[in-house]
């Protein structure tokens, strides 16, 4: 790790629109540029932009890279149509989770993956290691790329309207899929229709020396729509409401995509449909004839899952607060938690043991020395149209 | 920057306090605007309650914010005469004046507290 602090290519757009900036996994990125609330409401009602130029872009180019990555990964990347985008694992032999990711498939024999901005050496480090035998390189590009998000559900025509020619070609764009455009100004970039906010919205990867051309673009195209810069809070509690798991929070080395609830992105393959062994395989199958086991018997069970917390009161719990019983023992913990801007009561994600996962299940939480009453709810809590 | 009256005396903790500070005086709480920034939008404070006795350095509530929560700690000892309800549904007069409407209590203080910062101390901890 290195102890420079990074800065965005966008640093200095931020300075001037007065964000307040903290150290971020070894960035300094913007946490808020007006108001946490008025940046969240902005994305669920308009839109807002995102600066996520912090986050990891590594390329895996060669005519094996669909099975290297296979075998990499928990998911089956060689089924990525090209033009198509992939939300997947990075998972260590014993299960736990090294990193989540999303995987574009940009050619045959090329594919793009975005780490967090915390893992991102840890992930190129691991892959490297996997790259053994196969025929297939890997390129770290994040120094040269920025990444900038336009979500909410006025993102669609923002976008188009930043186009030179095109805006056909985001209209058409399907969740989780992607394309190369060329922006006004002939800017190149590749946009994706993903995101992590719960909205609708895209995700522009531009050169490092044209993101701020493209920054005040989507400001500009995107005012008579309402758009406003927005900070990683109001990301965190956007994603929060939208059930997303955050690395560090509801994943880690010590969790297994079962616990979190997203065995679905572990793919063993059917008789049909065969897959090879991959890293973590046996592992991951273990842990999930356990949970299915743990399932069949709850009360039984030692095994803990991710749930959704729904509080009556005022006080959020926060990540790290203890789940506990009436006589006080502790069961489970919480993983993140906030009072929810758009359901105006304090919303949580926490581990808690199978017992307990039913929705509707009263828990109490320690919240700073008091007991508060939350109650399971199914994941996620806000939906988009819903 | 944030601004930092001079006429207030600053705990490192990030509370104000304005007020004669001597024996049996009433002086009013609050916390900064710096304090203030740094949480973002306020949206639950936990008030003292009048009556209480509160000490120096410990906690007599608790500010909450999306991003975060923070203890409020007493700069000074005495007792709870004055709470600032109008937090109660308008926790954002917080942020949107920490020096004046945004007050948090008043106590009327049983001895002279010590460890104050004048803001120009207070500014150089936050620098």
């Amino acid at each position: 790790m290195t102890s420079e602090t990074l800065r965005s290519p966008l640093h200095d757009e931020h300075v001037a629109l007065g964000a307040t900036l903290v150290d971020f996994a070894g960035w300094e990125m913007p946490v808020r540029y007006s108001g946490d609330i008025a940046e969240h409401r902005a994305v669920r009602a308009g839109a807002g932009l995102f600066d996520l130029s912090h986050m990891g872009e590594i390329l895996v180019r060669g005519a094996e890279a669909d099975a290297f990555l296979d075998d990499a990964l928990v998911g089956r990347m060689s089924a990525i149509p090209l033009g198509g985008a992939k939300y997947t694992m990075l998972c260590a032999a014993d299960g736990g989770v090294i990193d989540d990711l999303i995987v574009y498939r940009r050619d045959l024999d090329h594919f793009m993956i975005v780490a967090n901005a915390a893992n991102k050496d840890v992930v190129l480090a691991e892959l490297d290691e996997r790259l053994e035998g196969f025929d297939a390189e890997l390129d770290d590009i994040s120094a040269d790329i920025a990444l900038i998000a336009v979500q909410g559900p006025l993102a669609e025509g923002i976008v188009s309207r930043m186009t030179e020619r095109g805006a056909d070609d985001i209209v058409a764009m399907r969740y989780y899929s992607f394309g190369t455009v060329v922006l006004e100004g002939g800017i190149h970039a590749f946009v994706a229709r993903t995101g992590y906010t719960g909205e609708d919205g895209f995700e522009l990867f531009v050169g490092a020396d044209e993101a701020a051309a493209v920054w005040r673009l989507a400001l500009s195209e995107g005012a008579a729509d309402g758009i406003i810069p927005c900070g990683l809070s109001s990301r965190d509690t956007l994603r929060l409401e939208a059930g997303m798991p955050l690395y560090g929070h509801e994943l880690t080395r010590d969790t297994t995509p079962f616990d979190a609830g997203l065995g679905r992105v572990v793919v063993f393959g059917t008789e049909k449909s065969p897959r090879g062994d991959f890293v973590g395989r046996a592992a991951l199958e273990a842990a999930r004839d356990a949970r299915k086991a743990a399932r069949a018997e709850p009360s039984a069970a030692s095994a803990r899952t991710l749930v959704g917390l729904v509080g009556d009161g005022r006080r959020a719990a926060r990540a790290g607060y203890a789940v506990v019983d009436e006589a006080g023992a502790q069961v489970g913990e919480v993983t993140s938690g906030a009072p929810s801007p758009t359901m105006g009561r304090p919303i949580a994600m926490a581990y808690v043991p199978l017992a307990l996962a039913a929705d509707g299940t009263e828990v109490l939480i320690d919240v700073r020395g008091r007991r508060e009453s939350m109650t399971v709810t199914a994941l996620p809590f806000y939906k988009r149209g819903a | 920057m944030a601004n930092v009256p001079d006429e207030l005396q600053y705990s490192e903790e990030h509370e104000w306090v304005s007020g004669e500070l001597t024996e049996d005086s009433v002086v009013t709480v609050g916390i900064t605007e710096h304090a203030a920034d740094a949480l973002g939008d306020i949206v639950y404070v936990e008030l003292p309650t009048v009556g209480d006795t509160v000490s120096a350095g410990e906690v007599c509530g608790e500010l909450e914010s999306t991003k975060a929560v923070s203890e409020l700690y007493s700069p000074v000892s005495g007792e709870v005469v004055a709470v600032n309800e109008e937090l109660s549904d308008s926790p954002e007069l917080i942020g949107q004046d920490a020096y004046g409407e945004g007050w948090i209590y008043k106590a009327r203080i049983s001895e002279v507290p010590k460890g104050l910062l004048d803001s120009e101390a207070y500014s150089a901890i936050t620098e």
